[in-house]
């Protein structure tokens, strides 16, 4: 616990990646931090912060409340989302020698996308495998290997080329155990950058969210943060179960605050938890991996035109924590999802299915779907822009929902 | 004394040689270790048989009324095998193989209940208590059988759907079997497997697998954690001679030789992948070359001893040398499933033709009978033990309750950290995951 009390660090403010408030530079200011901290007006939301924290056992820390007298650590550190899942891979094949990570470059190209530099140094090519351009073979081999008692992490260069070895994931990983009533559990993990990237085209853009999150065995994780990527990458390591672990390729040079807990080696994050990164009060926005980022800065927006928006980052598409969802939605009573994958039967329908069958007396508005365009990703860059949901477009969406498209004037 | 019995067996040998395209070549050793079995019926054979090599004696008890159990015997004994090996990349093993009067038998009993076991099968699906697809082995008993003898537990073997078989060979039960079959809680599945979703975990069986070729990669992981591992012990992944041209089998093929796992690939090649004869599916049938850098032994899959010294042979040199493929030539009687009458692609007279000449079960009952190791009313009583086996097995699955409706819910995962499930009106039905 000591670690708590050396950092304090808010949600907000993490995520930015803002700086904390500068150090205490004289002795009144720390006696009497009032008179010299900027005065904010605290939101409801934020003092729900720490009630609400504490009910869904988020791992983020909270304030003191008595904090004069501590010393605080300083800016707290950063780490990008790739050294994150980097650092996860090192812990976790470091803490147990049945981990072993296989897939395309992953070895002496140090990793298509660096992810896993370092560990053929430091595992040797027994515990890091390069494998040959066949999906389906080595996909197949790694779910043989998690039969057999081993802890395979499987990297797909983009989980487009999941698609080739899709049956393996399915039919001979996800349903295994239940086909065998619990002799065969599969602790396997897939994973690998899901979704657009830039300009790379139809074929390397699609996202598999909504495909693999409706299969029954499997789980199915989306990291936003570097906190979120070390916390979900460990947890689905460790999960007996086969885990489909979507990262973003865009996402890897990202740097974002980490606490001590966060870097510590046991640190772990629940699976089938969702994070609100931003309590509000009147509209929930939900979104995952890339897109939470986007609904963080259309609520800065939205938060200039008097709507306080919650933002609830889902980490786990399945299981899907409706639970928080719908507290969400039962509180502001409006709802907007947002995803990158294409809109038919994607996630959002999915979420909003739910919050019908359950919150339906609760809203007071249709629920609102953002998600990619209905097309195979166009290559130029101004028609991908048109693919991909951009922040105007959860901003208007969530001005919708709030009836508030009409600027208020205008409709007196 | 010795003149008279010659002169008296002289006048009765039965013809024990009918034409056949794998004849029986039997030769035996002409100076046998002292048996511990002291009855004089053993000794007076073995004495007269050793006179003269590929002799065929009625055995002297039925004359003169000895009641001499079935052999337990373990003294070697030393057979050839059908036809030499064929061998691709590598050095054919001898065709000559040891075995004794116990194995023998061992293989008799356990190839008769699996054909019991698959022909009841046929009797209970056409009754409509199996449902769905059932796929029967019976014809491929040799090389279940054979394999097994050849392995330890420690040895992991994996199939495709056609695995009853397979799955009684390492250690399931008849009551396991039919249970699951019919959708009972005693299956080795509890029930939600089915036909084509039998495992063993504990004895190193892992099913069961629905998709054509599939189980060739888990095969070979199966390989690659033993090798992680350090088990010393090796992987047997069967396919059909359909599953042959599976991309993933070559993708498999190709990482194991990379890296010298110990995967032994054996394709099971009953010559019809479904309802397509090989010569209209695989452009070089030659399943056992088609490893071009592995090498590749061509097995009579009807002769089980065959199938064992291959297998034996595979097993050292996967050890040491990486992946090996095995092709068992053998035949299925039924069609590819109870759905299929198994004519329309080829002829009745073909079917019968091998069931004269080829059939496994059929092979062992002469080297018994002629090796005078029990005689021809033993056999039939073991037959008849075997199909009551069978029948009370059926009976007691019968009895055995279906699952209960809340097993529709578990094991969808291994921790399913209390996620919620629903069934089809979700507003009726929901489930906690354990």
């Amino acid at each position: 616990m000591g670690a708590l009390r050396d950092c304090q660090v808010d949600a907000r403010q993490t995520e930015d990646g803002t700086p904390l408030p500068p150090r205490a530079s004289s002795i009144i200011e720390l006696l009497f931090p009032f008179f010299f901290q900027k005065r904010e007006k605290k939101s409801r939301g934020e003092k729900m912060l720490v009630v609400r924290k504490k009910m869904l056992g988020q791992s983020l820390l909270i304030r003191p409340a008595v904090s004069v007298l501590r010393s605080y650590s300083s800016s707290a550190k950063q780490m990008t989302v790739r050294d994150a899942l980097n650092s996860a891979l090192d812990e976790e094949m470091s803490a147990d020698q049945k981990v072993f990570l296989m897939g395309e470059e992953v070895g002496e190209y140090q990793g298509a996308y660096k992810i896993s530099k370092g560990l053929l140094e430091k595992y040797g090519p027994e515990r890091v495998l390069d494998t040959p351009i066949t999906e389906a073979g080595f996909a197949g081999i790694a779910v043989g290997a998690a039969y057999h008692g081993l802890k395979p992490v499987v990297e797909f260069m983009t989980f487009n080329f999941s698609m080739q070895a899709i049956d393996h994931i399915i039919n001979s990983a996800a349903k295994s155990n239940y086909m065998s009533a619990g002799q065969m559990s599969v602790p396997i993990v897939f994973r690998g950058p899901n979704g657009a990237a830039a300009g790379v085209g139809a074929q390397h853009s699609q996202c598999y969210a909504a495909w693999y999150a409706s299969c029954p065995g499997l789980k199915v994780l989306t990291p936003y943060s570097s906190e979120d990527a070390r916390g979900l990458l460990k947890a689905a390591i460790r999960d007996p179960d086969p885990v489909v672990f979507l990262e973003n390729e865009l996402l890897y040079g990202e740097s974002f605050s980490v606490s001590d807990e966060v870097l510590d080696s046991s640190f772990c994050l629940p699976i089938g938890k969702a994070k609100i990164e931003r309590v509000g009060r009147d509209v929930t926005i939900t979104a995952f991996s890339k897109m939470v980022g986007h609904a963080l800065k259309a609520a800065e927006i939205l938060e200039k035109d008097g709507i306080d928006a919650e933002v609830i980052n889902l980490r786990s598409i399945r299981p899907l924590d409706r639970s928080t969802i719908n507290a969400s939605v039962r509180k502001t009573n409006r709802l907007i999802t947002v995803e990158e994958g294409f809109p038919q039967h994607g996630v959002g329908a999915e979420i909003c299915a739910s919050v019908v069958e359950e919150s339906f007396a609760y809203l007071d508005a249709p629920v609102e779907r953002i998600a990619g365009a209905d097309v195979p990703m166009p290559y130029a860059a101004n028609l991908e822009r048109l693919a991909v949901p951009q922040v105007e477009d959860i901003v208007r969406a969530a001005k919708r929902a709030c009836y508030r498209s009409v600027p208020l004037a205008a409709a007196a | 004394m010795p003149t008279l019995l010659s002169a008296w067996f002289n006048s009765h040998q039965p013809n024990l040689h009918p034409p056949s395209f794998y004849s029986l070549s039997l030769f035996r050793s002409s100076h046998p270790p002292p048996s511990p079995n002291p009855t004089l019926a053993m000794a007076l054979s073995r004495f007269a048989s050793s006179s003269r090599s590929g002799s065929l004696l009625k055995p002297l008890s039925s004359a003169i009324s000895l009641r001499r159990p079935i052999s337990t015997d373990t003294t070697p004994i030393t057979l050839e095998t059908s036809v030499p090996f064929t061998a691709h990349q590598c050095e054919a093993p001898s065709r000559t193989v040891q075995t004794s009067a116990n194995e023998l038998l061992t293989f008799f009993r356990d190839m008769a209940l699996m054909r019991r076991m698959e022909i009841a099968a046929d009797s209970l699906y056409k009754a409509k208590l199996i449902r769905g697809f059932c796929h029967l082995y019976d014809g491929q008993e040799a090389v279940a059988v054979g394999m097994e003898a050849a392995l330890t537990k420690k040895d992991c073997i994996i199939t495709a759907y056609r695995d009853h078989c397979t799955f009684m060979a390492r250690g399931g039960t008849l009551l396991e079997v039919f249970a699951e079959l019919m959708g009972r809680q005693a299956g080795c599945s509890r029930g939600k497997g089915g036909s084509m979703h039998f495992y063993k975990k504990d004895s190193n069986f892992y099913g069961g697998h629905g998709i054509v070729g599939a189980q060739v990669p888990l095969g070979c992981g199966l390989a690659f954690a033993q090798k992680y591992s350090k088990d010393e012990a090796v992987t047997f992944a069967l396919y059909g001679d359909g599953a042959a041209n599976q991309g993933q089998l070559f993708e498999a093929l190709n990482i194991s030789a990379l890296w010298d796992l110990p995967a032994i690939l054996v394709c099971e090649n009953n010559h019809y992948g479904m309802g397509t004869a090989e010569w209209r599916a695989a452009k070089s049938p030659a399943y056992y070359k088609r490893g071009d850098y592995s090498p590749g032994l061509k097995v009579d899959g009807m002769d089980v001893l065959a199938v064992k010294q291959a297998c034996t042979f595979a097993k050292e040199h996967a050890l040491k040398n990486g992946p090996i493929i095995l092709e068992m030539d053998t035949y299925r009687y039924h069609g590819h499933s109870m759905s299929d009458p198994g004519s329309t692609y080829r002829t009745r007279d073909e079917i019968t033709g091998v069931r004269q000449e080829r059939d496994p079960i059929e092979r062992i009952r002469k080297l018994i009978l002629s090796h005078d190791l029990a005689t021809e009313k033993e056999l039939k009583d073991i037959e008849k033990e075997v199909r009551k086996e069978v029948d009370d097995a059926i009976a007691q699955a019968k009895e055995n309750p279906v699952p209960e409706s809340s097993e529709l819910f578990t094991n969808v995962y291994a921790k399913g950290l209390g996620v919620e499930s629903f069934g089809a009106d979700r507003k009726e039905v929901r489930a906690t995951l354990p």
